[in-house]
Parts: structure tokens; sequence; C-alpha cells
């Protein structure tokens, strides 16, 4: 190894830099379910521009997709196929809560919407609001590009560690 | 329903051959929310159409019926959302009706401002997400540019930038900000400049009037019978409009006029709406110049709840703040149908008090719901291309529909 210091070669691991990557281009699946969609749209348009983050390719296909946005109420008819919609996505897949209905149900407590889309499929991020404001959605695309550089734990908690966050 | 069976099963006698049934939705791009179409296809011709719902049903009425008047307030707004203010509109007035109220002139002049933008707020989404559906991506990022503009109003006087809940039972959630006027007058200058630009990409784009001309198509009588409402029914040649036949608001204080087309294709469809959208500003326009000072909320403590500065200083204003907030606004008993024109079409409450806080039964009519119901005539013997076409046209929310 004498001399490969001076060379320009850079030394990674593979496993960080597929990290970086994923986190660099995420594609969410263009699914809206309800009021939160708008926002989603908005975030996606020109004022706020998700595209920043190198997470505007919607596409409309879950097999294309790698983020699940789960934008609105899920009403008991529609959780069967969030679910179904979530098993065709590839691996490594990710999903955000978007708003309060998505995280917990909302102010809807009552016989028709899901309490929690975390009961049909695995929740990454949640975010808070009805609806959440486009920044807010910007943020949870922010923690969760930071949660994949640090290995993307299924389940992990939102809020990592002070020591992790310095090495992501 | 039977008669759709059939069609779905039915051997051509001819080619011997059933048609192809597809599903379009409940995720699809272009189904603008969770409705799920059921198609027989022959080819690519339409030959059944069967619109499926109930995905994205909320419980929303029920709901109504566990909360106080106001509370209730908040579950319109998540009806129809991309003009939740309309959804209040219609709730509120219903509300007043039964409690025989009226609220102040300056009151109802801001009402009629922020129904109005957010007529512009729902009419510039559906014309970007159905340019996006004809393959038009530019349009989408230039109105919800405009959109923006809207929402930043709407987020300086209730706080929020969706789902607001600004209209209360007797009033207001406050009165205009300070600094609210000149933003609301820029806006008004810069949007025609806005609107020509839209004009410029779509109107003489030869795709886009290829595309809707003639697409999806309706008579008067086939809309009427339907309960169509709103710039679908205008579309059609209809001058049915509430603000003019059934003034509510201090609507009949303002001019302008009720925008008509007679081919009821989706074209006309989209070039009542855009002609709205000016009517809309002419209205908005009228109501910041000629705004009334005074009050904006009814007097007295029995509807609207005194300020928090009064609350301190008077132990009645406490008391009545602490009721209207733990009971509720008592409504007397009896029962009302309060309608508005709403950016789809008529926004009707169906509301039924028993003397309580709460109300007994909170019935709300969709425009969409109504709307929909008749794609499948609209698509009859049509391509498969021409239902994306017809679904963008009749600017559903599914929220709405499902309630």
């Amino acid at each position: 190894m004498a001399g490969v210091e001076d060379r320009p070669i850079l030394f990674a691991s593979v496993k960080k830099l597929a990290q970086w990557a994923q986190s660099g281009s995420l594609w969410p699946a263009q699914f809206g379910l309800a009021c939160c969609a708008i926002e989603m749209m908005a975030t996606a348009a020109s004022r706020f521009d998700l595209s920043r983050f190198g997470a505007e390719v919607m596409r409309a296909s879950p097999r294309q997709a790698d983020v699940m946005i789960v934008a609105g109420r899920v009403s008991q008819k529609m959780a069967p196929i969030v679910r179904e919609l979530y098993d065709q996505m590839p691996e490594p897949k990710w999903v955000i809560a978007m708003g309060a209905c998505a995280s917990v149900g909302g102010v809807f407590n009552n016989y028709a919407v899901v309490q929690g889309v975390d009961r049909v499929v695995p929740v990454d991020i949640y975010v808070p609001g009805c609806p959440p404001t486009p920044e807010g959605l910007l943020e949870a695309v922010m923690q969760l590009q930071k949660k994949i550089r640090m290995g993307g734990r299924p389940m992990a908690p939102v809020m990592p560690s002070p020591e992790e966050v310095a090495h992501a | 329903m039977a008669e759709i069976e059939t069609t779905f099963g039915q051997v051509d006698p001819e080619t011997g051959l059933k048609p192809m049934v597809i599903n379009l939705g409940p995720q699809h791009p272009s189904t603008h929310g969770v409705l799920r179409v059921r198609l027989a296809l022959d080819g690519e011709q339409v030959r059944a159409c069967e619109p499926i719902i109930g995905y994205l049903h909320t419980g929303i009425e029920k709901n109504c019926e566990d909360l106080t008047f106001n509370q209730a307030i908040t579950l319109t707004d998540r009806m129809d959302y991309l003009s939740p203010i309309t959804n209040n509109f219609g709730y509120v007035l219903g509300v007043e009706k039964l409690l025989g109220v009226e609220v102040p002139k300056r009151c109802q002049y801001i009402r009629v401002m922020f129904a109005e933008l957010s007529r512009l707020a729902s009419h510039l989404v559906w014309l970007g997400t159905s340019a996006m559906d004809m393959g038009a991506m530019s349009p989408f990022f230039y109105t919800m540019q405009q959109r923006e503009q809207i929402l930043d109003l709407i987020e300086m006087s209730a706080g929020t930038r969706m789902n607001p809940s600004y209209f209360r039972v007797g009033g207001l959630l406050n009165d205009l900000p300070p600094g609210f006027e000149e933003k609301l007058r820029a806006f008004l200058d810069g949007f025609p400049h806005w609107l020509k630009e839209y004009y410029a990409l779509l109107d003489r784009n030869p795709i886009w009037v290829e595309r809707l001309k003639g697409t999806a198509p309706i008579s008067a009588e086939q809309a009427l019978d339907y309960g169509w409402t709103g710039p679908l029914l205008r579309a059609c040649g209809v001058d049915r409009d509430l603000r003019k036949t059934n003034p509510y608001s201090s609507y009949e204080d303002f001019d302008f006029a009720v925008v008509t087309e007679t081919d009821g294709d989706v074209y006309a469809r989209y070039h009542v709406r855009m002609r709205e959208m000016q009517e809309s500003l002419k209205i908005i326009r009228q109501a910041i110049d000629n705004l009334p000072e005074g009050d904006w909320h009814v007097p007295g403590w029995k509807i609207y709840p005194p300020n928090k500065m009064e609350i301190g200083r008077n132990m009645e204003a406490l008391i009545y703040h602490f009721k209207l907030f733990t009971e509720g606004i008592r409504v007397p008993a009896g029962e009302v149908y309060s309608a508005v024109e709403g950016p789809k079409g008529e926004i009707g409450y169906f509301i039924v008090s028993d003397g309580s806080g709460k109300p007994y039964r909170v019935r709300a009519r969709g425009p969409s719901f109504y709307n929909l119901q008749a794609l499948p005539v609209m698509v009859q013997d049509k391509i498969l291309a021409d239902v994306v076409a017809a679904i963008g046209s009749i600017d559903i929310v599914l929220g709405e529909v499902d309630r």
C-alpha cells in the first residue's frame, strides 16, 4: 500500500456509498389519499421544490418507487390496497406517514378510519400536522435521508442519539 | 346495477368474445384520489363503466354528531379539501339560520372574499392537474405558484394554509390582520397577468384543444337529470348559480356575471372555469373596495365567545366563555337546509338540531358525488383515454364524494 496516499484514490465502504446514493435519490410513489396529498403536490411544485432534496421523481407505479408517502386518512376499505401497494414496492423501501390521520387516525376516531397506517405497513417517519406544511414534509424527507445514511434500520426510532447524528 | 353486470359479462354475438374488464384505480395518477373505475373494454372502446367509491369514507357525518356545532366546522374542512372555506360557509350559514341570527355586513363581505379566494385556489389546482393528465406538465407549476399566494393570504388571517376553519358560527376566527389588504391588492393586481399566461399555455395549444373539444359531452337535460350543479352544469348552457338565484351573505351587492357555455364538453368546462376565475377576481376586488367598517361577529356572548381581554376583566364573560366551550352553542330544535355555490357546485348541508349543543344530524350534499355519477354516460362508447379527460373535467374531490 506504499505510495497510495499520493494518488487520487478514494477509500470508502461499499455499504456507505450505497446508502449515500440511496438517500440522495428517493423515488416516492405518486399516491395521494386525502388533504395531505394536496400539500404533497405543493411540496413537489415550484415554491417548495422537493427536487432540491433529490426526491421529486414521483412514480405512478409502486414497482418503480422506494418511498411511500401515505398522505391522508386510510379508510378500512383502502387499508388492504395500501398494504398491496407496499408489497409491490421493491426493497429497500421506506414509508412516511404524512399527517395526523396517517399517523394515528387524526380527528377521525370512528368506525371508518384505520387508527394509524402503522397498523398496516411499517412506518419510518411520522409527520405531524393536519395537514403538515410542505416544510414539515421536507423535514421528514431530510430525516429519512439521515436515517438511510445511518443504515436505515426498519422500525428504528425516529430521533437517533446525538452520536449517531454526528456520524451520519 | 343488474344492467351493468350483464354488460360486463356479455359475449359479443359476432366475435364470441367477452369484453376486457379493467380497473382504473384506486391507485392511479389520474383519478385524483382514490376513485376506482371499473371498465369493460372492447379494444379501446368503453362498453361499460362503473365508478366504485367509498375508498375514502371517513364517517364525517357521523362524527359531526359527537362534536359541538363549532367543533364540527373542522370536519367540514376535510370534505372538499381543495376549497375548505366554501365548505365552512354552507355549514355556518345553516347553523346561523337555525339560530335566527345574521352576521354583520363586514363579516359577510369578508366571507364572500374568502369564498372567492378559495374558488380561485380550487380552480387553479383543477387547471394544473387536469393539464397534467393531458400531458402538459408546466401549467401545474404555474398554477401552484399562484395558489401559494392565496394560501399565504389564508394563512395570514386564519393561521393555517389548508383546512383553516376560518368561518365560525356567528362570525369569523378573527378580523382581517394588519397588512392583509395590501397583500390582497398585490395579488389581485398580479393575477390577471398569470391568467393570461395560463391562456397562452393552453388555449392555443393544438394538443389541448384537439384533446378536449367534443370529448365526453353531455346534454343539459341529462346533466339536470343527474343532479349536476356548478361549472359543469353551466358548461351545458344552464345558468344556474346559487350566488344569483338564492343570494346569501350579501352576494346581491356584487356585480358579476354567471358564466355559461353551450357545448357541454370538456373544452366548455375548461372555459367556464377560466372565465369564472375572472369573475371571482371582480368580486374580490369589489369586496375589498367596499369593505364596511364595524363588527365582524354577532354582538353578545351567547353565540360568539367574548374576547380574551374581556375574560380577564369580567366574571360574566368568563362564564359565557366556559359555557360556550364546554356545552357549545344552544341551537333551537329544528332542521334546516342551507347551500352555497362552491367551486364544484352546490354544497348543501341539512342540519337537524334537538336543542342541545351538538347537532343531531348533519347531512352534506357534496357536488362531486352527483357530478361523478354521470361519468358512465359521458364515456359510453368512447375511447379509454377519454375517461381520463372526463374524470379530470369533473374536478372530483373524493373526500367530498365519500365523506
